[in-house]
This record gives C-alpha cells, sequence and structure tokens, in this order.
C-alpha cells in the first residue's frame, strides 16, 4: 500500500563543487559488515543556511557527520567540505570548521579555563571578545571544573569553544540532546546568532523537531541510510498531509498511486498519508466505490509529518524537487 | 506589537507570524506608520531562522500590509484598496456562506448569528464609513 517517492528541492543552480555550498557529497556509501548504514547520499547544504538532519536512531546520521570530518573513511563516494576532500582537509580549513560531538566529550579533569587555553592553541584566529561574552551569559566561571558541571553546561562550554574560532561551517551532533528546555532555548538562541553573521553555515542534527522547525531553513531526513527528503522546512511540512476519507459502510482499498504514503482503516475511515496531495489524488478518491461521504485534508505539525514519514520499513516517500524530479 | 509562536502547531512558522500580524491590523492593535520589529530583531526574540521572519514580512509586503522602509526599519501600512469593490463583495459573501453554513450545522438560529456578529465587530478596527470607494 505504499509507493517509493522522493521529496526533494533542487538547492541551487550552482554546480556541485561552487563554494556556495560548503557541504557536498557525491554516493557518499559506509558499510559495517554487510549493512550499509550510509547509502549513496547525495549531500548539498547552501552556504548561509540552518540545515536539520534528521533521521531516526541508527539512520546513519551520526556516521555521515564523522564522514563528514574525516573521522570515519567513506567506503565508497566523496564528501567534500569547504570545497576540500574530508579525507585530507588542510590544517587551515580544518581551523574554520567547529564540530560538536554528540555527548560534548571535554577533558573532564581541565578547568573551564584551562579548556579554553588548551583549544586556543589549536586556532590560529580566536575571538577573545565573544568566548567571554558566552561564558559570562551562561554564567560559566573560568575556575569551574569540567567534570563539575551539569550537562546543560558541558554543551554550553562545548559550544564556546567551538564558536570561538569564528568558523565558518558549524557540523554538531545532536547538540541538544539531553538537555532541559531552558538550556535548548539559549542553545537554539545561540545558534540564531551564528547565522546572523553573514555567511556561517551550520548543519545539525536532532531529534527534537519543534527546535528543528524554528531554526532550519532546510532539512534532510535519512531513511536507513538513505537521504529521503531535503528540502526547505515548509515544504517538507506543507507537502505532508493526511487524508480522512468517511464511508458509510467498511471503506474500500485504495489504489497503490505516486506520493501515497501510508493507508490505514479506522472503523469507516480511511486515513492516508500523501506527500503533495493533488487534484489527481483528489479525483482518485472521488471515484472510489463507495464514493466517500466527506474528504477532509489536514495539515500536520512537523513532528507528526516526521513520525508519518519515518515509521515503519518502506514507508517513506521521497521528498526533493518541487520542480525537478530528482534523479 | 507580541508576537507569539508554537513549533508545534500543525501551521507552519511564517503562517503563524503572518496571520498574527493580519490580526492585529484588523483590531487596531499597531496603527499604521507603527515600526514593528525588523527581521533581525525578531529573529532574535522569537529564536526561530531570520529567513522564515523574512518570508512572512514579505508576503505581508506583497499584500500590502507592511512597507520596508531601506535602512529605516517595516512598518505597518495605511490601508489601501486595490481591488474592485465587486470582487471584494465576492470574496466576502463567500467567506459569509462558509461561516453560515457551518452555524446553520451547529444549530444557531439567524437571529443568534446576527447578535454574535454584532457583539464581535466591535472587537476590530473598521474603516471609517463613506470613505470607501
Amino acid at each position: 500500500m505504499t509507493t517509493e517517492q522522493t521529496l526533494t528541492h533542487p538547492t541551487s543552480a550552482a554546480t556541485p563543487l561552487s563554494p556556495n555550498e560548503p557541504i557536498v557529497t557525491e554516493r557518499l556509501t559506509k558499510y559495517y559488515g554487510r549493512q550499509a548504514v550510509v547509502n549513496g547520499l547525495d549531500l548539498s547544504v547552501p552556504k548561509g543556511s540552518v540545515y536539520g538532519f534528521l533521521g531516526r536512531n541508527g539512520a546513519g546520521k551520526s556516521t555521515t557527520i564523522k564522514m563528514l570530518t574525516g573521522m570515519v573513511v567513506p567506503d565508497c563516494g566523496t564528501a567534500r567540505v569547504l570545497g576540500e576532500d574530508s579525507l585530507a582537509l588542510r590544517p587551515e580549513t580544518r581551523a574554520r570548521i567547529a564540530y560538536l560531538a554528540e555527548g560534548h566529550p571535554l577533558y573532564n579533569w581541565m578547568t573551564v579555563g584551562e579548556a579554553v587555553r588548551f583549544t586556543r592553541a589549536f586556532y590560529k584566529q580566536w575571538n577573545d571578545r565573544l568566548l567571554e561574552r558566552i561564558l559570562d551569559h551562561f554564567e560559566l566561571s573560568r575556575k569551574a571544573r569540567l567534570r563539575r558541571l551539569s550537562n546543560g553546561q558541558r554543551a554550553q562550554v562545548s559550544l564556546a569553544l567551538a564558536i570561538a574560532p569564528d568558523p565558518e561551517l558549524l557540523i554538531l551532533d545532536d547538540p541538544t540532546l539531553g538537555l532541559d528546555t531552558v538550556v535548548r532555548r539559549d542553545f537554539l538562541e545561540s545558534m540564531i546568532q551564528i547565522i546572523q553573521r553573514q555567511g556561517r553555515t551550520i548543519l545539525f542534527s536532532s531529534h527534537i523537531l519543534g527546535d528543528v522547525e524554528r531554526v532550519a531553513d532546510r532539512i534532510g531526513v535519512l531513511v536507513d541510510g538513505v537521504l529521503r527528503v531535503d528540502c526547505p522546512t515548509d515544504v517538507f511540512k506543507e507537502s505532508i498531509r493526511e487524508v480522512v476519507l468517511d464511508f458509510p459502510g467498511p471503506p474500500p482499498e485504495f489504489p497503490p498511486c505516486p506520493g501515497l504514503v501510508s493507508s490505514r482503516v479506522v472503523g469507516r475511515r480511511r486515513e492516508l498519508i500523501f506527500v503533495g496531495f493533488g487534484e489527481e489524488h483528489r479525483r482518485i478518491a472521488e471515484g472510489l466505490t463507495p464514493a466517500p461521504l466527506s474528504i477532509d485534508v489536514i495539515e500536520m505539525n512537523l513532528e507528526d509529518a516526521f513520525i508519518e514519514y519515518t515509521r515503519g520499513p518502506r514507508r517513506s516517500l521521497p521528498v526533493f524537487a518541487e520542480d525537478e524530479p530528482h534523479v | 506589537m507580541e508576537f507569539r509562536i508554537d513549533a508545534a502547531a500543525r501551521q507552519p512558522i511564517y503562517r503563524q507570524i503572518v496571520e498574527q500580524v493580519r490580526e492585529a491590523v484588523a483590531r487596531g492593535r499597531v496603527a499604521p506608520e507603527e515600526r514593528l520589529p525588523s527581521v533581525r530583531e525578531l529573529s532574535r526574540t522569537l529564536v526561530v531562522n531570520p529567513n522564515t521572519v523574512a518570508r512572512a514580512y514579505s508576503e505581508l509586503e506583497r499584500d500590502g500590509l507592511l512597507n520596508t522602509r531601506q535602512g529605516l526599519g517595516v512598518f505597518v501600512a495605511a490601508p489601501k484598496i486595490e481591488l474592485t469593490k465587486k470582487a471584494r463583495k465576492e470574496r466576502l459573501f463567500e467567506i459569509l456562506d462558509r461561516l453560515l453554513t457551518e452555524a446553520v450545522c451547529l444549530g444557531f438560529t439567524a437571529d443568534e448569528v446576527a447578535a454574535a456578529v454584532d457583539d464581535r465587530v466591535k472587537r476590530f478596527q473598521w474603516a471609517p464609513t463613506e470613505s470607501t470607494s
């Protein structure tokens, strides 16, 4: 009852290697054993955007991020970051990239001040005033031992250390994981401030869809290692619709068609999830026997849309181009 | 004006901003020539991507509700009527018919609906009578 379909949206007319795309991957693939955890990933993140990288646990987000930062070697395909191959990033280029690993690993025996001095030694460019402002804003003492800090404070220290070299590209692996609502909001505010500085690009993975909707321009959804959605956040949200058909008796089958993600019967209703519900779908619904008594098209919030889209083995229907078929 | 957005709502964030400005204008909570927060400011206070705010503002500008003045900011536009009276009437009747259908289905009488409309009308900012073309 499901159809494979893709929802993507052309990033730009620029060539894949143009500096307008700080991250470009081509057919990026990684196997763990016989299983492809990342499978033929073609990703391009436009300069100045905040890209929300989504997927369920084990979908391949962290592995992708580790390939982008050169920590995992792809089995096939390439990743270019700031125009250079991710496996041969020059130190100067690396210094323009900030990476926040999942869980904010830090050297626990250091104090905040020691961690600052330690990290600073790796960079030519270092914005002390910015760092001070962030530490003050979060009320972090330089004398505090990292070991004694809460999860939220550790996240704040890592973010401060990541931003201080004034990076062009930030890659954040689930940066708000385990943080309380207030700290998360602070963290998002910092992200907004970063993108308001010209030309900064952020790719972040997250499971909190409300956060993603607030700050991401564009989202990509990985399902079982395959990029199934790549488009502006609003386009995704506006593409996914729940369609409820009411029948006088037991609902008839709904024929498979492009755009149909899932279909289920609840009493005398058939509930369908579509990507890009259009006139053609409506005509199919109206042509069913018996004809539905009513056809309700319901908007979904990002979280529900994501759940419907990614649940089940083959339910996903790719969301890419509005005006250009994804190849 | 105060904005409130709900990231868990079904309505996209830019739509929420658009609707809130439209409503504030219709209810007279913001006056023509009043300055609204800039894209930057609103993005920071609401903690949403600046492009989302920009999209809402450009939609409102296209609909003639806002003006952006280079270097000065975003202002509520003076009301300006671009559609013909006939076109506006058609649109109004369309919306009224939808509302009345619901009211009938909910079991209200015509008098009850008229009284409810009379009551709610007071909460909005109306164009002065006689002045419309």
